[in-house]
């Protein structure tokens, strides 16, 4: 919403990588279709010969039939002429295909390949940048590199290499006239190379720019009903307009650029027209070589600058995509800050420790310190304490989804860093205050907990989470869709369903995360047994507010502030009549002047 | 052809810079056709003649041919994109726009990956197109025209001959653009699809993790990529079918004009010089074609973007202001629910149904009931999230259907179930609603909701930034900004739905506290699944699947109603542990 120029320099940084670098790392993705490379290789090098000895016979059929009058060769000629044009048609064809294919095969390669990166990215740093700013390097960039390889590169590699056929061919043909022909090549090289640099980092600009469009945008999106109850849309779209005039100017900027590159190549391929001209007409003149092989050469000249600006319109494309592969690249080699162990965590009993661990997001924050403590297994320990106190942070390193900065974790003994995420947490089951749910039917939901199961094991975590009976009433049942993130569930619903998906998983070690808190206190009671049951022969974490589900615990820990600060059964904490008391107490606080609510 | 008819009134801002790309492009065309001309005075009046001067001469001119061209392709190409990306600009804008003010049930049913390809992807097809395809087309169209005049100056059979290949080309770009439409679609479809995957794996990070089902979502992902890459190839194999043979039924034209153009040459009807310039009319006669063609897979593509671009602009919000809406004037708080029935679109029953009540000003009205009751449906209707399906929704006796949408919200603070915070500061948060507010207001605000104390303990205090749905934040700690952000509105109706859901008893009391004292004087909606919370309000509404089960004080529902008694007991089951 308002840190838009920050995001800019922040992605700005990033690229220190030059061009050289980015196209070789491109190539190094065509490695797996070497067959697909090396047929549009050939059929490149076919392409070009046609295109070399077109006006070569043309050349023929003026000197060597039309000035003769000699019609028996002219129709041979133009027969050749016939049979290298349809051998280059099929040649073309089947090298835009190759090409073609080749390039969007890397592409889903590359967007595979960013995907799997997401996955394993370290969750600090996900939520600390901008959803849509990835989907902008996944969509976005990776549609830059799309243009380029769908429209640009077959054509590119096609005319570069007809270049060097048509090169080969006029050397052949006169090499006097070829020379000045190919003076003007030295002069394009140092113009593409010039505007290359000049273009590059404006397109850099516009690649971080729609980024930032794209950031704004998701978050807007998202957060749209906030936006229409607090009447603040207009001011949004104020806003928005500000960064998209951002993008619109790095656009106009950077095709200023690429605008005069191509008409300077244009002016370039004129004035080497005239110089041929010029010079073969000349020869021409004085009886050095025949008219033929100077309209040969016209036509060499024409033909040749046709690869030449071919190359400079994909210019823009290529500019942009490179840009858009530095942006991948640098997300790619984002180093991953959670190494992962080399050990599978074995069947987790239970034992659960924390030694002395400290953490914090944000280092000039605090949130834990020094906490210690050790859980048995099948024990269940509850997480009590003012808002901010840390609680969810505990859960969140017994997860690992941070490392923490002092002391260490423990599970039977594990230490959580030796053993590979995946062995940790396919043994651990979380519901969290927030649940998330996928856009997809009700059951896909509960059985993303154990991809293998069964419609009827489906339906029994359902009943167990006290799910079953509002889940039948729906239209379509099981198959109701739930929308995106499940937005056409009440929340409470959504919490029943995260529930469910947990019972599922059927963890060693479950955290329930204020996993009660939007459900109705009677439909809460309904589903205590199958908490009961569920928390049974598992280590579990719980955190609550509503004290009633913590009264049970084997363990009670009361945080404040990053601390332990009490700890104890139930019944030992109140009778401490501290933190854990008060917080207790005021539970059922009543307010001066009524009457006792005890039933 | 509709959609993209319409995006050309957003070129009508920028009719300057598009005609002078116009006038540009045709400068081009024309340096274009002159120089074939150059050529042959080169060969049968320099070359043939011998004669070096004329050769200068044709060198100078075509120095003064490539200057022209150097200039206005510049021109052509800065001026289109100017065009391009102001339209791109203007629909971008449109767009959000349209998004911010479509109304909740719009979004209920929408998916935000779906809605970001259309404001990337689409946008900028329609851009490429409107920006150089329209240019581009229009000057094809002189270029071909001003070839064909040429070529019939220099000889009229031969012309005639070599127009022969221009229908196969026609016919060969019609079954094409024919082809690539609904091709097209079918790739922005599967691109959509796999951007909704990787939309909702951002969102659910945490849960992916949780579950670790990171080798599923890969899978999952990678099967829409395959999709995708399917659609892609199926293209690819309809653009290597045409594209070349188009460029080789420009050969054959080569080979007409060498094989016809040399007979003629050597019956003396037309000179070296006039082929060699037939040779060079060729491409600018094939030129166009080609043009063309691209330029038609170019629209098809842009329309499909352009119709769901409209789709988007032409959607129609449930809720908008009457045409003869009023301004609600200040409230005094009275809201009164009539005869109310609501049921979510496309859902098969109601969730509300025939529920009255009145809430009189100043009164503190509590909503209770089990999981999907319909207490969040029914407090989405005050502000006009929704409108009624039935019945009618009344603040001081006006039906809200009769007054603007901004009126009416700019009365009411309300705290929705999911706390979403915005990239940007706490204080920043905090005067959501109200941008202009000073430190000291929000300081208030913030003291009220019992945030102030640990924004203070953040490292920058107010000026610390939350990120994207405010991360770094716990849950009952995002729970306080937003009730500090609705309470800044200093809101006549306010409406909290299970804000405190999140927030430790303790911190709630207080907030409560601070409340009844900021309540006074207007009206107050709480929903809550704590009595505790519920208990001192002046009316509490006990819901049952959508209805009215009972009404009353806490006294009264304790002595009239079963349903109540029930919750209550649940609540406070085992406190004599």
């Amino acid at each position: 919403m308002m840190h838009g120029m920050q995001r800019v320099a922040q992605t700005e940084e990033e690229h220190a990588q030059n061009t050289g670098q980015v196209v070789w790392r491109l190539v190094k993705y065509l490695s797996p279709y070497k067959k697909y490379v090396a047929a549009a290789f050939i059929l490149v090098l076919v392409n070009a010969a046609s295109q070399g000895l077109g006006p070569m016979l043309i050349g023929r059929a003026i000197d060597g039939a039309i000035s003769q009058g000699d019609k028996a060769g002219l129709l041979k000629t133009v027969l050749t002429l016939l049979g290298v044009y349809t051998i280059g048609m099929f040649a073309m064809r089947f090298q835009i295909y190759t090409m073609s294919t080749a390039g969007q095969k890397v592409l889903a390669d590359l967007r595979d390949e960013v995907f799997k990166k997401l996955q394993t990215l370290h969750l600090q740093f996900l939520e600390g940048s901008q959803a849509g700013d990835l989907m902008s390097r996944l969509s976005n960039d990776i549609d830059a590199l799309n243009n380029f390889f769908s429209q640009s590169l077959a054509q590119m590699v096609g005319s570069l290499f007809a270049l060097i056929g048509i090169m080969v061919a006029m050397l052949f043909l006169e090499w006097r006239l070829a020379l000045v022909a190919l003076v003007v090549i030295p002069i394009a090289l140092y113009v593409t190379k010039f505007f290359s640099s000049w273009s590059r980092r404006a397109f850099r600009k516009t690649r971080a720019t729609i980024g930032d469009v794209s950031a704004e945008m998701e978050e807007q999106v998202s957060g749209v009903k906030v936006a229409q109850a607090f009447n603040r849309t207009e001011r949004n779209v104020g806003e928005f307009a500000k960064r998209n005039a951002a993008n619109r100017d790095a656009n106009v900027n950077a095709n200023a650029i690429t605008s005069a590159f191509a008409p300077a190549m244009d002016v370039l391929s004129t004035l080497d027209l005239a110089l041929v001209a010029a010079y073969g007409g000349y020869l021409s003149i004085i009886g050095a070589i025949t008219i033929g092989t100077v309209i040969a050469f016209i036509q060499y000249v024409q033909n040749f600058f046709r690869p030449i600006q071919t190359v400079a319109q994909m210019w823009t494309v290529a500019q942009s995509a490179f840009a858009a592969a530095e942006r991948i690249f640098s997300l790619l080699d984002k180093e991953i800050e959670l190494a992962d162990g080399k050990e599978t965590m074995p069947r987790i009993e239970g034992k659960v420790s924390f030694e002395d661990v400290s953490f914090a997001y944000d280092s000039d924050v605090p949130v834990l310190a020094s906490v210690s403590m050790e859980a048995s297994p099948g024990e269940t320990v509850a997480i009590v304490g003012p808002t901010g106190a840390g609680k969810t942070t505990i859960v969140g390193l017994l997860a690992r989804f941070y490392d923490a900065e002092k002391g260490r974790i423990l599970i039977d003994d594990h230490d959580l860093r030796d053993v590979s995420q995946f062995s940790l947490r396919s043994q651990m089951g979380t519901v969290t205050q927030d649940p998330f749910l996928f856009s997809g039917s009700v059951m896909d939901n509960i059985r993303y907990g154990r991809l293998d199961a069964s419609d009827e094991d489906v339906v029994a975590a359902a009943e167990a989470a006290n799910a079953d009976s509002f889940i039948q009433k729906m239209s379509e049942g099981y198959q109701t869709e739930v929308g995106e993130r499940g937005s056409l569930l009440s929340q409470g619903q959504r919490q029943l369903i995260a529930i469910a998906r947990a019972v599922l998983a059927d963890p060693r070690i479950l955290i329930l995360d204020e996993a009660t808190a939007s459900i109705d206190t009677r439909t809460e009671k309904l589903i205590q047994g199958a908490l009961d049951k569920l928390l049974k022969g598992r280590t579990s974490f719980v955190i609550a507010h509503r004290l009633s589900t913590v009264r049970n615990a084997d363990q009670v820990l009361v945080l404040d502030e990053g601390q332990i600060v009490e700890r104890g059964k139930h019944a030992e904490l109140i009778a401490q009549n501290g933190l854990y008391a008060d917080l207790y107490s005021r539970q059922f606080y009543t307010p001066p002047g009524e009457t006792s609510l005890a039933i | 052809m509709t959609g993209i008819k319409r995006t050309f009134t957003y070129l009508q801002k920028y009719l300057l810079p598009t005609a002078g790309a116009l006038l540009s492009l045709l400068l081009v065309n024309a340096a274009n056709l002159v120089s074939p001309k150059l050529l042959q005075r080169l060969i049968d009046d320099g070359i043939s003649d011998l004669n070096m001067d004329v050769v200068w001469g044709v060198v100078i001119a075509l120095i003064g041919v490539a200057a022209v061209r150097g200039i206005f392709n510049f021109l052509q190409g800065y001026l289109g994109e100017v065009t391009s990306q102001g339209v791109a600009y203007e629909l971008r804008n449109s767009i959000f726009e349209k998004l911010q003010n479509l109304s909740f049930s719009y979004h209920d049913r929408s998916h935000t990956g779906k809605l970001m390809t259309r404001m990337t992807s689409d946008v900028e097809l329609v851009r490429m197109f409107l920006g150089s395809g329209l240019l581009h087309l229009v000057s094809a169209i002189f270029l071909l025209i001003g070839t064909i005049v040429m070529l019939f100056t220099l000889n009229w059979k031969l012309t005639l001959l070599v127009m022969l290949i221009l229908p196969g080309v026609g016919l060969i770009f019609m079954i094409f653009v024919k082809k690539i439409m609904p091709m097209s679609r079918i790739v922005q479809q599967k691109l959509g699809t796999l951007n909704t995957i990787l939309q909702e794996n951002l969102a659910g990070m945490r849960i992916v993790k949780a579950f670790a089902r990171e080798g599923y979502e890969i899978e999952r992902y990678g099967t829409a990529n395959i999709d995708l890459l399917d659609a892609n190839i199926s293209m690819i194999k309809l653009f290597t079918a045409f594209f070349p043979l188009v460029f080789f039924m420009g050969n054959i034209g080569m080979v007409i004009v060498i094989g016809m153009g040399g007979l003629l040459v050597i019956n003396g009807t037309l000179t070296l010089g006039e082929l060699v310039a037939f040779t060079g009319y060729l491409i600018y006669l094939l030129m166009p074609m080609f043009m063309m063609g691209m330029i038609g897979a170019m629209l098809s593509r842009a329309e499909a973007s352009a119709q769901r671009l409209f789709d988007v602009l032409d959607a129609k919000s449930e809720v908008e202001d009457a045409p003869d809406a009023i301004s609600l004037p200040k409230v005094e708080g009275r809201v009164e629910l009539r005869d109310v029935r609501f049921r979510y679109i496309g859902a098969e029953s109601d969730v509300v149904k025939d529920l009255s009540f009145v809430a009189e000003p100043g009164e503190t009205i509590a909503i209770l009931g089990q999981t999907g009751a319909g207490k969040s449906s029914i407090i989405t209707l005050i502000p006009r999230f929704y409108d009624v399906s039935d019945g009618a929704v009344l603040i001081d006796g006006k039906d809200i259907r009769e007054v603007t949408l901004d009126s009416l919200r700019s009365q009411i603070g309300i705290v929705l179930q999911e706390t979403t915070l915005f990239t940007g500061t706490i204080r920043e948060n905090i005067a959501y609603g109200r941008p202009e507010a000073t430190l000291e207001e929000v300081t208030a605000v913030a003291q009220a909701a019992q945030a102030h104390e640990f924004i203070l303990e953040q490292a920058e205090g107010y000026d610390t930034p939350v990120g994207e749905r405010g991360v770094g934040l716990s849950g009952g700690q995002k729970q306080r900004i937003a009730i500090a952000r609705a309470l800044l509105l200093d809101p006549r109706i306010l409406i909290m739905d299970d804000s405190t859901s999140s927030v430790d008893a303790e911190t709630e009391y207080k907030i409560q506290q601070a409340l009844e004292e900021l309540q006074k004087g207007r009206t107050t909606f709480i929903i809550a699944q704590r009595i505790s919370t519920v208990r001192s309000a002046d009316k509490i509404l006990l819901l049952d699947k959508g209805a009215l089960a009972a009404e009353g004080t806490h006294k009264e529902l304790q002595e009239t109603s079963e349903l109540y008694m029930e919750i209550l007991e649940t609540q406070f089951a085992g406190q004599e542990d």
